[in-house]
């Protein structure tokens, strides 16, 4: 475990971070964007709000290397299996026979 | 990463019945749904700053912000139960999970506004509507089961704390399971969006 110690006002400012984009994502969710950019809307607003809960709350900023390369690993494994099976099932109906 | 497989089910299936699961989508709760978010975060800022109060040594104030997360871990699981309860109510628990009750949900007719009723455009089979309702349940029930486990652990951590196991040198047991309940948080943050708000923006095109 780090020592170092992240100070209440950080913890304030991410808190009010994240209530403001969860307010945001809502407002942006009833609005109609061309084509799938909503969904595009969603996901960024999302992964910020993730990212701001793992590197504060979760101490990632103040943490060594070791744990950054977890993380790393974790999503790569993650982009792999997200892409290998979406590139099966989105060209499946590519082939004449089923 | 175990939640992803349902996150890759769910994008599969979105891309494949986008109607669907646009019109099921918007049957959810958005106000229980984004109440349940506010109280979520929240509960990971109490969470933090209990870590941060037993890393000074502050043990009164750590306990009262382990005991404010757990109250608030409560309140998500209560009102996840409304929802649940409003869904067995609509008859929308998937298949035949619930023993005489099928999933059979009303389906309105164009300009019926009953809110109970499912509205879904014409032609989209009902089928692709119940997967919507799988995939919900399989995920949010999956988080809520999460949830029960870090409400337990953080018991635990209390009564520990209230026995002054924890201080400045060893706090470790602490820092973990802020951890865990930091990660469910985070779960949750990508499922509201995904489950309750993708399909808002037509909702004036649904039947």
């Amino acid at each position: 475990m780090s020592e170092h110690i992240v100070y209440p006002r950080v913890y304030i400012t991410i808190f009010l971070v994240l209530m403001a984009s969860t307010g945001l994502t809502v407002v942006s969710a009833f609005r109609d964007f061309p084509g799938p950019l909503n969904a595009v809307v969603a996901l960024t607003i999302a992964v910020v709000k993730a990212t701001f809960v793992v590197l504060y709350f979760m101490h990632v900023r103040y943490s060594p290397r070791l744990i950054w390369l977890v993380i790393a690993a974790a999503l790569f494994w993650l982009a792999i299996m997200f892409a290998l099976t979406i590139s099966d099932y989105s060209t499946r109906s590519w082939l004449p026979i089923t | 990463m175990f939640f992803g497989g349902m996150f890759l089910a769910y994008t599969l299936y979105r891309y494949k019945y986008p109607v669907a699961f646009a019109a099921a989508s918007n049957h959810l709760d958005i106000r229980l749904g984004g109440i349940n978010t506010v109280v979520l975060i929240f509960s990971s800022f109490t969470m933090a700053m209990a870590v941060y109060s037993t890393q000074l040594g502050k043990r009164r104030n750590s306990i009262i912000f382990l005991v404010l997360t757990i109250v608030l871990g409560l309140t998500f699981l209560g009102i996840k139960a409304v929802e649940y309860h409003d869904k067995y109510r609509d008859n929308l628990i998937p298949g035949q999970l619930i023993p005489g009750r099928p999933f059979n949900p009303e389906v309105a007719k164009p300009g019926d506004p009953d809110p109970h009723k499912l509205h879904v455009p014409l032609g989209v089979p009902i089928g692709n509507v119940q997967m919507f309702y799988w995939i919900y349940f399989a995920m949010t029930g999956m988080h809520a089961l999460h949830m029960i486990i870090g409400v337990g652990l953080l018991t635990v951590i209390t009564i520990m704390a209230v026995r002054k196991r924890f201080g400045p040198e060893y706090h470790a047991p602490v820092e973990i399971s802020g951890l865990y309940w930091h990660f469910v948080d985070i779960v949750w943050i990508f499922l509201f969006p995904l489950l309750y708000l993708l399909g808002r923006h037509l909702e004036g095109h649904m039947g």
